[in-house]
């Protein structure tokens, strides 16, 4: 059928123009949220920066306390993992990666016989391991492209609760690490029990500049005890805002390509377009033609009665017409 | 004699200015005032109020829901994960926190947790009124 190719065509290149138009958008809209996700980390990491401060203070005092967060098991066994990604998915392999990390860690865990728990922040971990069958302890979600701290002390709530009670020996924190805007890679960091003060006070970060001499109230042990609860706020804080601009900036790349792929379909369609039209203008072309010349081969037939002016009685009707 | 004071909290430099005195309540140490050239500092901060008096004499007063006040002798840094000037405290917002922590202590009176949301709104909703 003439044309039919073509208006299914036509139709087909408007939907990709439209599919075209949303990813530009989205495109457009992860690249700013990146700038503000990276703005966000700045902005932390004064604090994380002083707490580490205080803690090579203490260090210098020499405080190290039998604090629950520092308590080594002798035997690691059960294992809860904390493992970030995505409300959202359309962000190319971002919440797969850190999903594939967590899964091999989970895996290797159990093929030593140990016990697992799942912390998911982000719809789509909770999706993948439920679907999956894994028994999930919590899901947190609902902020993973924009977190507060508030997100953060409510994660590190319940990571404390498993920790503090022995339910948990260790805790894993799985992320991904936004390390430029060209690379992001997940990363698998222990999280609990902290290592010992002077461990955290030699990874640095803080100001250097410790004075020594500081007066400490309650004490330092009383301080430390403290601090260690804020700090584990700090660095779960910290991973959550590195997750969030991953989270954007792989969205932004896969959007980026989507654009330019749908750039090429409507190409490829538009060629694929303008061939069925030309098609459909030679077939008509032939078509008429053809009829013509078959018109031309019939008045040397033998039925000439057949053709128009012979079945035009003209001057019949002139006769009616003028009497 | 002036010294410099900064409030920081993880989401951001709340505050960050010359001030002549901080007065600030420690765990078990009772309100402490700092002016400069204290002795070097770290002290443990109860959920309280702090009070930055600047140059001009004016005075700054923040709910500080934890943390820590580190001194040396030419600057006061608070460290905590929430503070806020008490003039900004929405009371709207810190009465539905404690509707919140109330229930949940009633769920489980044990709830940690709870009891601290529930004496952060407290503090929140005192200083707002005594404002």
């Amino acid at each position: 059928m003439p044309g039919g190719a073509e208006r299914i065509l036509r139709r087909r290149i408007g939907s990709v123009k439209n599919t075209k138009k949303i990813t530009r958008a989205m495109e457009l809209i992860a690249a700013t949220r990146v700038a503000r996700a990276q703005q966000r980390a700045r902005a932390a990491r004064p604090y994380s920066e002083q707490l580490t401060g205080v803690i090579e203070d203490l260090a210098a005092a020499g405080a190290d306390v039998d604090h629950p967060l520092l308590r080594q098991a002798e035997k690691v066994e059960r294992v809860a993992f904390v493992i970030c990604a995505g409300d959202r998915g359309l962000a190319g392999g971002y919440n797969s990666g850190v999903i594939r990390a967590a899964e091999a860690e989970i895996q290797a865990l159990r093929a030593a016989g140990g016990d697992y728990k799942i912390i998911a922040v982000g719809r789509k971990v909770n999706d993948y391991f439920t679907y999956r069958g894994f028994a999930i302890d919590t899901t947190f979600s609902g902020f993973t492209d924009n977190p507060s701290y508030e997100n953060a002390r409510e994660i590190a709530r319940r990571v404390r609760d498993l920790f503090d009670s022995g339910e948990v020996d260790q805790v894993e924190l799985i992320f991904t690490e936004f390390i430029s805007m060209g690379t992001q890679t997940p990363a698998v960091r222990r999280f609990l029990p902290l290592e010992s003060t002077e461990t955290i006070a030699k990874s640095g970060g803080g100001d250097a500049e410790a004075v020594a001499g500081y007066s400490f109230e309650p004490s330092p042990e009383g301080v430390l005890e403290d601090l260690l609860p804020r700090y584990v706020e700090a660095r779960l804080f910290a991973a959550l805002l590195d997750a969030a601009a991953s989270e954007h900036a792989n969205r932004q790349r896969a959007m980026k390509a989507a654009t330019e792929n749908a750039e090429d379909l409507i190409v490829k369609l538009s060629r694929e377009m303008n061939r069925a039209r030309q098609e459909s203008i030679t077939t008509e072309i032939m078509e008429i033609v053809s009829g013509a010349e078959s018109l031309g081969a019939d008045q040397q037939d033998a039925r000439t009665d057949l053709l128009i002016d012979h079945l035009n009685p003209d001057h019949l009707i002139a006769e009616h017409v003028h009497p | 004699m002036s010294f410099a004071v900064e409030f920081v909290s993880p989401e951001s430099l709340l505050y960050s200015g010359e001030s002549t005195q901080v007065v600030a309540r420690t765990r078990g140490g009772g309100e402490i005032a700092f002016l400069t050239g204290h002795e070097p500092f770290i002290g443990s901060l109860l959920a309280s109020e702090v009070r930055v008096t600047e140059v001009s004499g004016d005075i700054a007063s923040f709910a500080v829901r934890s943390g820590f006040v580190s001194v040396t002798g030419t600057s006061v840094t608070v460290l905590s994960d929430e503070a806020t000037l008490v003039d900004d405290i929405d009371v709207a917002v810190a009465k539905a926190d404690l509707d919140a922590a109330l229930e949940a202590l009633k769920a489980n009176e044990d709830d940690k947790f709870a009891a601290q949301d529930k004496q952060w709104a407290e503090l929140k909703l005192r200083l707002a009124s005594s404002d």
